[in-house]
């Protein structure tokens, strides 16, 4: 029964304790560790454009943690995820305008606000599987957009609504460099939650419907309630990245987050790995560097002997476009698995060189 | 006498497919129980009636005195009732130990935000506890090698052992298996009938088996109750079920008086699990 394990040989366990932490070895918590200590030095090494970059990519990976929850460990799905990131967003920006709360506590409440949402249209989720469900959540997308262009004094209607900067007792946070922080301890937490929950009994049972929903039932899980409950969770993240989106642009606007940004969320999950939580963070990143590097490419493009040659001219534009679909499709034909899955077979190959198993 | 599991008159009908029909029996408590018949003869569909998965179109279920019928199959764990499925039905991108954990549904207390804090709210205090339980039972079944693995890569006997250990993780008084030794070869089912045993003798849990293997009924059961068609047609110890008339007369397929001319009757489908 050789089942494949990357821990060296040596490394035995003497306790329930120590065999079910979060990292399989000390090595692979330390790269970790290191890992996040690195980042911490981005703000004063990356350039105004590239911190930019990996605010957003921590902000959409949040959002895309919560999609993981409901679509790679429950096996739901949902094309509704825009719209309850701009409901944090819009409700952040509500209550730091509004009431006398710091912004640092207005966007948990954002969350709760944007799971409970997410709970009440989770309910049909509950009696709804596959494209129904697709359509249901569809659904959901346009009602919730609805109510944002015709509520006015929640979102501003047709004018942005402002969001407060970011600030803590007081202290404000101001520019990129310290918002990092901020998105980097969000970050951080969001995937620590997760990733206690997958190995606690509720995520257990979010698994176990995916997985064989009779079974799940007969083993005493309630299906309807942790169907919905996965609803609220997944809105719960949403919401968490939607606030700190808003307090970053400072300005909240329906623009860009139509169902074009639903999908997305959805190419991240699916990209990266579903039910795999360090697969959705590598997801993210590769839909939002994607898209810069072939600007880049294209760039790089313009002008030179290729371009001349083949007389592309403005056609570069295009050819980007069409890049980012191919890739994004052959990704999927060869990776089906996600980049979570390629990530671990990386590390085997390294691990058992020269052998191939 | 207190019956453990009491099935009265219980019949269900899928519009004119007739699965089920008036069958009643008691289990007692501490027996081992098994029900045979030919393959469409309403045994998985009697089970699914006591684990829930069905609702009997009439008739009642009890367990221990309690009316169970319209109990949702979610709150049967809680009661005391665990089952098998005679197609595996694991959780198959789960690792053995994780499905054995879901067993523990029931008994652990950690939700998603305790659970979720791990550390502060004493959820993995908790978990390492049901974790030295589950420890115990992958004792017993013998499954230390391939606790981490996937359920999905495991070979057939060993999965059905899986199943086993996953429904005595639930802790259950009444076990219900399906077919636990269906398409296992002599040894693994030597093993089987093993374990079978000592779930009913050494933690004392009352069972109901499915099985198709004679050899392993008769060795074993206390009692036997036989169904054929949907109704019952022999119960009691596993010698004088043999010796009945009306169970040679199924199982060789001659006509039965007992029962309307088979050649008749629509099949009824064999109920998935």
């Amino acid at each position: 029964m050789a089942t494949r394990s990357l821990i060296p040989s040596g490394d035995f366990r003497t306790t329930y304790a120590a065999d079910t932490t979060i990292f399989p070895t000390i090595t692979s918590r330390n790269f970790a560790i290191f890992g996040i200590l690195l980042a911490c030095f981005a703000p004063y090494v990356f350039s105004n454009y590239w911190l930019s970059i990996s605010i957003q990519i921590g902000i959409f990976a949040i959002a895309a943690l919560g999609l993981n929850v409901l679509v790679g460990f429950t096996g739901q799905i949902s094309i509704g995820h825009a719209a309850f990131f701009l409901l944090g967003a819009f409700t952040s920006a509500y209550i730091s305008n509004n009431a006398p709360i710091p912004v640092f506590f207005a966007i948990p409440f954002a969350g709760l606000v944007t799971a409970l949402v997410g709970l009440i249209f989770g309910v049909p989720a509950a009696r709804l599987k596959g494209l129904y469900l697709a359509i249901a959540t569809l659904a959901a997308q346009y009602i919730l957009l609805d109510f944002f262009s015709r509520a006015e004094w929640f979102s501003g209607g047709s004018v942005p609504a402002s969001a407060e900067p970011f600030s803590i007792f007081g202290y404000m946070l101001r520019g990129d460099r310290q918002y990092f922080y901020v998105v980097l301890a969000y970050l951080i937490v969001s995937y620590l939650l997760v990733t206690n929950l997958m190995r606690t009994r509720d995520g257990r049972a979010l698994i176990a419907i995916r997985d064989h929903y009779l079974s799940a039932e007969i083993m005493g899980i309630n299906l309807s309630k942790y169907r919905t409950l996965s609803f609220g969770i997944a809105a719960f993240f949403a919401g968490i990245a939607g606030a700190l989106y808003a307090h970053y642009q400072l300005v909240v606007s329906q623009e860009g987050f139509g169902i074009e940004r639903s999908v997305l969320f959805l190419a991240m999950v699916i990209i990266g790995g579903t039910g795999s939580v360090m697969g959705t963070l590598m997801g993210t990143a590769f839909v939002v560097l994607l898209p810069e590097t072939m600007e880049w490419i294209s760039l790089e493009l313009k002008g030179s002997a290729i371009d001349r040659a083949l007389e592309l001219n403005t056609n570069i534009t295009f050819l980007r476009e069409i890049a980012i679909g191919l890739i994004i499709i052959a990704f999927l034909m060869f990776e089906p698995d996600g980049l979570a899955h390629r990530w671990r077979q990386i590390k085997a190959y390294w691990k058992l060189y020269p052998f191939s198993h | 006498m207190e019956y453990t599991l009491e099935v009265r008159g219980v019949s269900l009908r899928f519009g004119g497919v007739r699965a089920l029909t008036e069958v009643s029996f008691g289990v007692k408590p501490g027996e081992l129980f098994s029900i045979i018949g030919p393959n469409g003869a309403g045994k998985t569909s009697i089970v699914n009636c006591i684990s829930g998965r069905y609702k009997p179109t009439e008739g009642r279920l009890f367990y221990r005195g309690k009316d169970i019928t319209g109990l949702n199959p979610n709150a049967r764990p809680s009661l005391g009732i665990g089952r098998t499925f005679q197609n595996l039905a694991l959780f198959h991108h789960m690792s053995v130990l994780d499905n054995i954990m879901v067993g523990r549904h029931h008994l652990l207390k950690n939700n998603f935000i305790t659970g979720s804090l791990y550390w502060l709210t004493g959820a993995r205090r908790e978990e390492l506890d049901h974790r030295r339980k589950v420890e115990e039972i992958i004792d017993f079944l013998d499954l230390q090698s391939v606790r981490k693995a996937t359920a999905g890569t495991l070979p057939y006997g060993l999965r059905k052992r899986v199943e086993l250990a996953r429904a005595m993780a639930l802790e259950p008084q009444l076990i219900l298996l399906d077919e636990p030794m269906a398409g296992m070869n002599f040894e693994e089912k030597e093993d089987m009938t093993r374990y079978i045993v000592d779930l009913n003798e050494e933690f004392g849990m009352t069972v109901v088996m499915i099985e198709h293997d004679m050899g392993v009924v008769m060795d074993i059961s206390h009692r036997v109750t036989v169904l054929d068609f949907g109704r019952k047609i022999a119960e009691g110890d596993p010698a004088t079920v043999l010796a009945d008339p009306h169970v040679k007369r199924a199982y060789l397929g001659e006509e039965d008086e007992a029962l309307v001319d088979p050649d008749d009757v629509p099949l009824p489908r064999e109920s998935a699990a």
